[in-house]
């Protein structure tokens, strides 16, 4: 399979990038890993005028940084320096575990967090991930503008970057060491996207009450959402079994699933109930809140 | 004339690029179109045709080679039929005719000689590429690990279990030997 054919740029810097996508408007596509435009570009059902390419940027933009507050990621960052990245594991073990998931090695050699998180695909995993962890997606077009996870994914392959802003940095709110976590991913098969993810933070309070829990579910919806309804009946409360088994219920019904490949629409919405059922509990047993369950439970 | 994209002139949008590639320690330097992916390059223009192409979609690694270059510091196992050439610029790629050394197997191609983990051989190349680059991320893995290290690639004869097998084996006689190349 062969792409229509383009022109090629691979600007030096970052206002280069930006001069080149106010030239083309929307007809410039930016190109990270490549993992998600290209194989789009060789089914042809994305078919750009200009390929801007951010390779000469990786530098630049490829990094993990912590500090006393927050996690920063260079949004050129690939799938597999997160996966294999010590700092990460410590500090924020559901990226690395997140990372492991996506695609395959190959893949996650290639592919980058921003490339991933501006192109947005509903069932894709980085944007569960920020969406769940508070992220904040920093954008830049000759200035620099903060989009908080909520508001950056807009709906299926659509997110509010304009077409001539780069995200070039994720921002995140570094939990405390004693959080709780969890990712759940159901794929059909190995690497594939989810058929639903999860990722579930649980920040413990006093006297084994959850403080806050954030729950993120993907690819069951036309874009990945909070289950905040679920969150508040959390907040506050000692979890136990029952409780966390509603919790997970509430977050199915925000779920709009539609029949594909990956399973009917009634499958896909009770798959959301087990898999938050599971990350949740994952997440309150990290947290030291619950004992450790058998199998069955979990 | 076509310039070299990126240059010091800071280029705008061309429709021929120039590329320079190190492949099996041979230098090579081409105009191409940007859409001419990296496997058709790597076959068609260089005429190494033992990097297969599969599924054309990203999801049966035939076509995986290992490249290092200024995007990252290590060898790291990329599918081709993925790749736009550009993107390979001053990159450094290994395939499967750069692996034998003097007329002597690399020991992963003599394990999987060894250990009979082909039929066809279609996937073998890519299987091989990928198991190299697994192993430099994890030189001493374990059987799980090894069977997630390949699971980008696909095998339709050999039911994967004589595949493992050989790169056990074949890890076991690169950490002996020091030696990963």
């Amino acid at each position: 399979m062969i792409p229509r054919s383009f022109q090629y740029a691979a600007p030096r810097t970052l206002p280069e990038v930006v001069k080149t996508l106010r030239k083309y408007k929307g007809d410039a596509k930016l190109l990270a890993g490549g993992h998600s435009l290209v194989p789009l570009m060789k089914l042809r059902l994305s078919n750009p005028q200009v390929i801007v390419d951010m390779r000469h940027l990786r530098p630049k933009l490829s990094y993990v940084k912590t500090d006393g507050r927050s996690v920063r990621i260079g949004a050129l960052t690939r799938h597999a320096e997160i996966e294999h990245s010590s700092e990460l594991r410590r500090v924020l073990p559901i990226m690395p575990t997140a990372a492991e998931w996506i695609g395959d090695m190959q893949v996650r050699n290639m592919g980058t967090i921003g490339g991933s998180l501006a192109h947005a695909d509903p069932a894709s995993d980085w944007p569960v991930v920020m969406l769940a962890t508070d992220a904040t997606m920093v954008a830049y077009s000759g200035r620099t503008r903060r989009i908080p996870a909520v508001k950056f994914f807009q709906g299926p392959f659509t997110t509010s970057l304009k077409y001539y802003e780069v995200l070039t940095e994720i921002v995140i709110p570094k939990p405390p060491p004693n959080h709780g976590w969890s990712w759940k991913k159901f794929e059909r098969k190995a690497g594939d996207f989810a058929t639903v993810n999860t990722a579930v933070i649980v920040i413990p309070g006093k006297g084994g009450r959850i403080e806050r829990a954030s729950i993120a579910v993907g690819a069951v919806h036309v874009r990945p959402y909070r289950a905040t309804e679920s969150e508040r009946m959390l907040a506050g409360k000692t979890p136990t079994i029952d409780l966390l088994r509603s919790a997970a219920e509430k977050a199915a019904e925000v779920a709009e699933p539609t029949s594909d490949l990956r399973g009917s629409a009634e499958y896909k919405r009770e798959m959301v109930k087990v898999f938050v059922r599971r990350a949740l509990v994952e997440a309150c047993e990290r947290a030291n809140l619950i004992r450790p369950q058998v199998a069955e439970v979990r | 004339m076509a310039r070299r994209a990126g240059g010091a002139k800071a280029a705008g949008p061309l429709s021929k690029v120039s590329v320079r590639v190190k492949v099996n320690g041979v230098e090579y330097s081409h105009e191409v179109e940007p859409r001419l992916l990296l496997v058709h390059y790597i076959r068609d223009v260089l005429g190494l045709t033992g990097t297969h192409i599969g599924c054309d979609t990203s999801n049966c690694g035939a076509c995986t080679v290992l490249m290092k270059g200024p995007w990252g510091d290590e060898w790291r196992a990329v599918k081709s039929c993925t790749f736009f050439t550009p993107q390979a610029d001053g990159t450094e790629i290994i395939t499967i005719e750069g692996l034998a050394r003097d007329g002597e197997l690399h020991p992963l191609q003599k394990a999987f000689w060894e250990h009979h983990a082909l039929q066809c051989g279609y996937c073998t190349p890519g299987m091989i590429l990928s198991a190299l680059g697994f192993l430099k991320i994890n030189p001493n893995p374990t059987r799980e690990e090894i069977k997630k290290g390949i699971s980008g690639n696909l095998c339709r004869c050999t039911g994967y279990v004589n595949i493992v097998k050989a790169i056990e084996a074949a890890a076991k006689e690169m950490r002996e030997k020091g030696s990963w190349i």
